[in-house]
């Protein structure tokens, strides 16, 4: 167990650190030059050339890649030229939203899909798995975009349930003040993830109920409904902690499409604007943020799974 | 169960195979003729792999539903401009946002452009993009993979390892940066989304010949001589191919989703092109005025033709993977 962890730690260092060498290696062979960003297109070379010398920019890489690390081992991720402030700053002021947004759907994604997927999988065959299944498939085909325009247009424009219009206040508690206004977003960012985990969770579930033990639980008489929360549940559950921690990196990226369709403004707005100014310090800096929190999600997971599941001994 | 009973029965009467080795040979499917019943009673034991996968398949009414909504859009797309005309080049600014009715079955956008006819525009470069993306990544995933898994050890490490770096990178955030920069034509849009997305064919082709590597037939052709290359894309390639296009079917179906995704945050194709995500983008500011043709039509098409290479992608999964079969 120690020897799986402590191997399984060094993967996650050893991916950690590639991806520190990929976003740096896309800074300098993709990005403009500080100097290009923050003298404008008018800026003669020269001028460019003094700004890059100045701010090391055009020491030899290997000497750039190891400040690099170090100032990420300092929380430093570089400087936003566009907004005149460090990456840091901004992803501080922005990050409590979009962690909240995120949690929250991925919270409400697992309580609808696990309980979903079990009832589809006990119910298999039937008019009402065949219809959610197909609901869940049409909602796993479709862009995270369109279904919270769809939700808008439903809910906001065309019940007047809640307001079209987010409250644009950027900390979290402004945010919270008006709760309603994120119920959309949280439903939308879970709507694809419910999709997909709903799916998982009902064929792992096909296959935990065609399992021996669950025939003895038939066969001693237990009640169905101590079948399906003690044994069922249990069983065809865990898998569901390996596909969580994979799909971080598609939670993310919903992040970022969810709160540019409904104006938040959270980290993933703030990619989508930096985008449109190529402000590459922040661009690959949330890159390498949440490719970071990816590897880290994998890892937190596979030890949950080893540690809930004693039938997974790696060595 | 189905082991039980079709695997024993092809191995006992290998002369009624007439050479035909369900593990070695890979034609392309074949067309559904009727099945070969020269050895009687055990007639489906007989036919050869190819056959009894395109039965399979078409016995998944899902599927076939799924083909022939694509074969609707690729009609639609590529066939439909010819038969209805519309001008996508020139604005015209007096009839913006019509609702649908004569002449514009399903109105005009926010410059005037046809939204039936824009919409055959936007699935040709879907449909374009998916597909060449798909066949770029599964190419080098293919190839990344069967190199992996052959050679093993620190060379399998290695290239998993970065792998594992790629994947652990959100997809849509890499692409978004490279193609805000660089996106312009199909090709590129193509080369972007291919390059960032052969993790998932790389992996799944490396498991596979994990598998084959030690096989009986791999053996033999290494002891005869047969060179890594030979091996690779004469033994390991073909007997991966299943699994290679059943997720060709998801890389498109991906692609058009990522495709859809850049054009709505406004780094899809510029003017004259356009595509289905920026055709949404356009127009959902405009859904507070009521103008919903400018985005669930468009919409819909997409959310069809995902779902149409997502179902062809499950059908085909099924049919390739013989536990699965039915008796």
């Amino acid at each position: 167990m120690t020897g799986y962890l402590i191997r399984r730690l060094g993967t996650a260092i050893i991916v950690i650190l590639g991806i520190t060498a990929l976003t740096f290696g896309m800074l300098h062979l993709i990005a403009l030059s500080p100097g290009q960003i923050e003298l404008g297109p008018k800026a003669t070379k020269s001028a460019i050339r003094a700004f890059n010398q100045q701010v090391g920019w055009n020491a030899p890489l290997w000497k750039q890649f190891f400040t690099y690390i170090g100032h990420l081992f300092q929380g430093n991720f570089g400087w936003s030229y566009k907004d005149n402030q460090s990456v840091m700053s901004l992803f501080k002021e922005k990050a409590p939203l979009s962690a909240f947004l995120s949690a929250a759907s991925l919270v409400l994604a697992i309580i609808i899909a696990i309980p979903l997927g079990i009832y589809q999988a006990v119910k298999r065959n039937s008019p009402s798995d065949i219809a959610l299944t197909a609901v869940s498939f049409a909602l796993y085909s479709m862009p995270v975009f369109l279904f919270a325009l769809v939700l808008i247009d439903v809910f906001a424009l065309n019940l007047g349930w809640v307001d079209p219009n987010i409250s644009q206040d950027q900390s979290l508690s402004g945010a919270l003040a008006d709760s309603k206004d994120l119920i959309l977003p949280i439903i939308a960012l879970a709507g694809t993830a419910v999709a997909s985990y709903s799916r998982y969770q009902r064929s792992s579930a096909l296959d935990v109920l065609a399992q021996d033990y669950i025939k003895v639980a038939r066969a001693k008489g237990l009640p169905d409904r101590l079948i399906y929360t003690r044994h069922l549940l249990r069983n065809s559950a865990l898998p569901m902690i390996t596909l969580i921690g994979l799909s971080l990196p598609a939670l993310i990226a919903g992040n970022v499409l969810v709160e540019a369709t409904f104006n938040i403004d959270g980290l993933g707005l703030l990619f989508v604007k930096s985008l449109q100014l190529s402000d590459d310090n922040v661009l690959l800096g949330y890159t390498l943020l949440t490719a970071i929190l990816t590897v880290l999600g994998n890892l937190v997971a596979d030890i949950c799974l080893t540690i809930s599941d004693p039938r997974i001994r790696l060595v | 169960m189905t082991s039980i009973n079709k695997d024993p029965s092809s191995d006992q009467l290998p002369e009624n195979d007439g050479g035909v080795d369900v593990t070695t040979t890979i034609e392309p499917p074949a067309a559904p003729g009727p099945a070969s019943t020269d050895a009687g009673d055990l007639g489906e034991a007989t036919t050869s792999g190819w056959k009894l996968t395109l039965r399979e398949f078409t016995r998944n009414k899902p599927a076939v539903i799924g083909v022939a909504v694509v074969v609707f859009f690729l009609l639609f797309s590529f066939i439909g401009p010819m038969v209805y005309h519309t001008d996508q080049i020139d604005t015209n600014l007096l009839n913006t946002d019509l609702p649908p009715g004569s002449g514009h079955p399903f109105g005009t956008d926010d410059e005037g452009f046809d939204v039936l006819g824009r919409m055959m525009k936007g699935g040709q470069i879907a449909m374009e993009i998916g597909l060449l993306s798909a066949l770029i990544a599964s190419v080098i995933g293919t190839l990344w993979g069967a190199v992996a898994g052959l050679f093993g050890g620190i060379v399998d490490a290695v290239m998993m390892r970065i792998v594992d770096i790629l994947l652990s990178i959100p997809f849509l955030l890499v692409v978004l940066i490279v193609a805000s920069k660089y996106g312009a034509s199909v090709w590129s849009f193509s080369l972007i989304l291919g390059i960032f997305s052969w993790l998932v064919p790389a992996r799944l082709v490396r498991g596979e010949v994990l598998t084959l590597r030690v096989r009986d037939f791999v053996s033999a052709a290494r002891v005869m001589g047969g060179s890594k290359t030979h091996l690779i894309f004469r033994h390991l390639i073909p007997n991966a191919m299943g699994t290679v296009i059943v997720n060709i079917t998801f890389q498109i179906a991906d692609a058009m989703l990522a495709l859809s995704a850049l054009g709505f945050l406004g780094f899809g194709l510029k003017y004259p092109q356009t595509d289905w995500g920026s055709q949404v983008a356009n127009a959902y500011q405009d859904l507070s005025d009521g103008y919903w043709w400018l985005v669930f039509p468009v919409g819909t098409a997409l959310v069809l033709v995902v779902m149409a290479f997502n179902l062809i992608g499950d059908g085909l999964r099924d049919a390739v993977d013989v536990r699965l079969r039915r008796r």
